[in-house]
């Protein structure tokens, strides 16, 4: 790839991003958008800003984050012990293998009525749909990775004369890795967007509560300034999981 | 390892009693020692049945969120796909355009759901709005990846033999569109489920997520889990068939 047309996509890029500005603020002008649905930019990056420098939403924050790190803590012990319990049979994996696939395929968001009535309103209820929808891409990828590890590597190892444990940690768990931490990755990022989700719909603290109130309060400038710290959040999460994967993986190789 | 030579049983009938043991530990213990108020044994669940399908309203809610689904669904396939096609087709519009849609993928998206209530209010507007902003951008990034696996021998093979443009378009893009088009329509139909059902759960006056917080706030399982079964089947009844239409249209495509 020429560099020249390498600058004219970032310039396209960044002018896509400049019009969308733009039109964000030509449509907040009088007589556009009401400003209860769509506040100017300048305010709204006030707000951001705010929210960067103060504390006010540290509270929110930390519930949020404490419900994250349990619901994925949860659903990587989980996952991970009831896939490596599978894949210790081919037997077992054929037949739970298509069963955990095709619960993944109900979207778990129907269940947080049910965790709404068994843990309440509190972190309980977000954790526990953070875990259910964490739980899935972690234990399928777990299997995945054990259960297709190369014969040869195996049997090699045994006829060395291995036992079950050098096995596991020098044969299997290198090998299995790469594909257990996609699974991880998965895991973290839609446990963190559920319990979004899961806040935003009933609970009592935490960044989607604190949106929604926001919005029921109709402080549309302070809403979208929590919104784009949400975002902003998201990215960073993404960022970092994506580089100690990418991490992860060049370490075992 | 245990390696097992010639298993007891054929895996699918294992998975089948797997399934019904779940079911009777369940029954067994919330027949025991589960709260009435709170958990029910499947069998009244199922007795739930009856009742939910001979209430007209709750007839009425599942409907509107059928009708929901598969509004959006349309919308985001029909559009998204036209989008795809418009970046993907030329390198220069995909390297610099593509960043862009996936950063926006990649919103948290619950998080602008009150903005889509404020903008479209509390009816079925929003939530199919909500729908489509979830499933346009599978539909958008696949149908990339499959403009993508287009040989380029084959297009530049029809140009000189003077295929016109729509030539081009009906008998080599598209044909070679229809795999990823089905995994796309998949994909999509599994966010718009989701988009639709987190809209609804949030505020509804009418949908199956108004019921279901109905049962929930009233205390009466049986009819809650009922209802979550019914839509569990709607759920994988739609996924289902997305996957068989993707795999009767890949089958062709098979190199």
């Amino acid at each position: 790839m020429k560099s020249s047309s390498r600058l004219m996509q970032r310039l396209v890029q960044l002018g896509l991003l400049l019009a969308l500005l733009v039109a964000w603020y030509w449509a907040t002008l009088p007589g556009g958008i009401n400003q209860l649905l769509l506040p100017p930019p300048g305010p709204v990056f006030r707000d951001f800003w705010v929210l960067l420098t103060t504390s006010s939403i540290w509270p929110d924050l930390a519930v949020t984050v404490r419900e994250w790190i349990a619901a994925f803590l949860i659903a990587t012990i989980g996952g991970c012990s009831l896939g490596y319990i599978i894949s210790r049979s081919g037997y077992a994996v054929r037949v739970f293998d298509p069963l955990l696939a095709g619960i993944y395929s109900i979207p778990a968001i129907l269940l947080f009525p049910l965790y709404l009535l068994f843990f309440g309103l509190g972190p309980g209820s977000k954790i526990a749909i953070g875990t259910t929808i964490a739980f899935f891409p972690v234990v399928l990828n777990t299997i995945a990775g054990l259960s297709y590890v190369d014969r040869a590597y195996i049997t090699a190892a045994r006829s060395m004369g291995a036992n079950s444990l050098q096995l596991f940690w020098s044969v299997m768990l290198p090998a299995a890795f790469p594909i257990v931490l996609t699974g991880l990755r998965l895991g973290c990022i839609l446990a963190f967007l559920s319990i979004l989700g899961g806040e935003t719909i009933s609970s009592l603290a935490g960044l989607g509560h604190r949106i929604v109130s926001l919005a029921e309060n109709m402080e549309s400038a302070q809403m979208f300034g929590n919104i784009l710290f949400a975002i902003a959040m998201a990215f960073i999460i993404n960022g970092v999981v994506s580089y100690v994967e990418a991490r992860g993986r060049r370490g075992m190789q | 390892m245990t390696e097992k030579k010639g298993p007891i049983m054929s895996p699918g009938i294992a998975r089948l009693l797997v399934i019904l043991a779940l079911l009777a530990l369940w029954e067994i213990g919330a027949r025991l020692y589960a709260d009435p108020l709170f958990l029910c044994p499947p069998s009244q669940a199922v007795g739930a049945l009856p009742h939910i399908f001979s209430d007209p309203k709750i007839v009425n809610a599942i409907k509107i969120t059928i009708y929901e689904v598969i509004t959006a669904f349309m919308i985001s396939v029909s559009i998204g796909m036209a989008i795809g096609l418009a970046v993907g087709l030329h390198g220069f519009t995909k390297a610099s355009i593509l960043p862009v849609i996936l950063l926006l993928y990649a919103t948290p998206q619950a998080t602008i759901l009150p903005l889509f209530v404020l903008s479209f209010g509390i009816g079925p507007a929003a939530k199919i709005a909500f729908g489509v902003s979830h499933g346009i951008f599978p539909v958008i990034v696949t149908t990339v990846a499959g403009v993508q696996n287009l040989r380029a021998t084959l297009l530049t093979a029809a140009r000189s033999m003077g295929a016109s443009r729509i030539q081009v378009f009906t008998s080599i893009i598209f044909p070679h569109m229809i795999p990823s088009f089905f995994t796309g329509m998949r994909l999509g139909m599994t966010a718009v489920l989701l988009g639709v059902l987190l809209a609804e759960l949030y505020v509804s006056t009418a949908g199956i997520g108004f019921y279901t917080r109905l049962f929930a706030e009233s205390f009466s399982p049986p009819d809650l889990f009922a209802l979550i079964a019914v839509l569990a089947t709607i759920a994988v009844t739609l996924n289902e068939l997305c996957r068989t239409a993707e795999r009767r249209f890949s089958r062709w495509h098979a190199r």
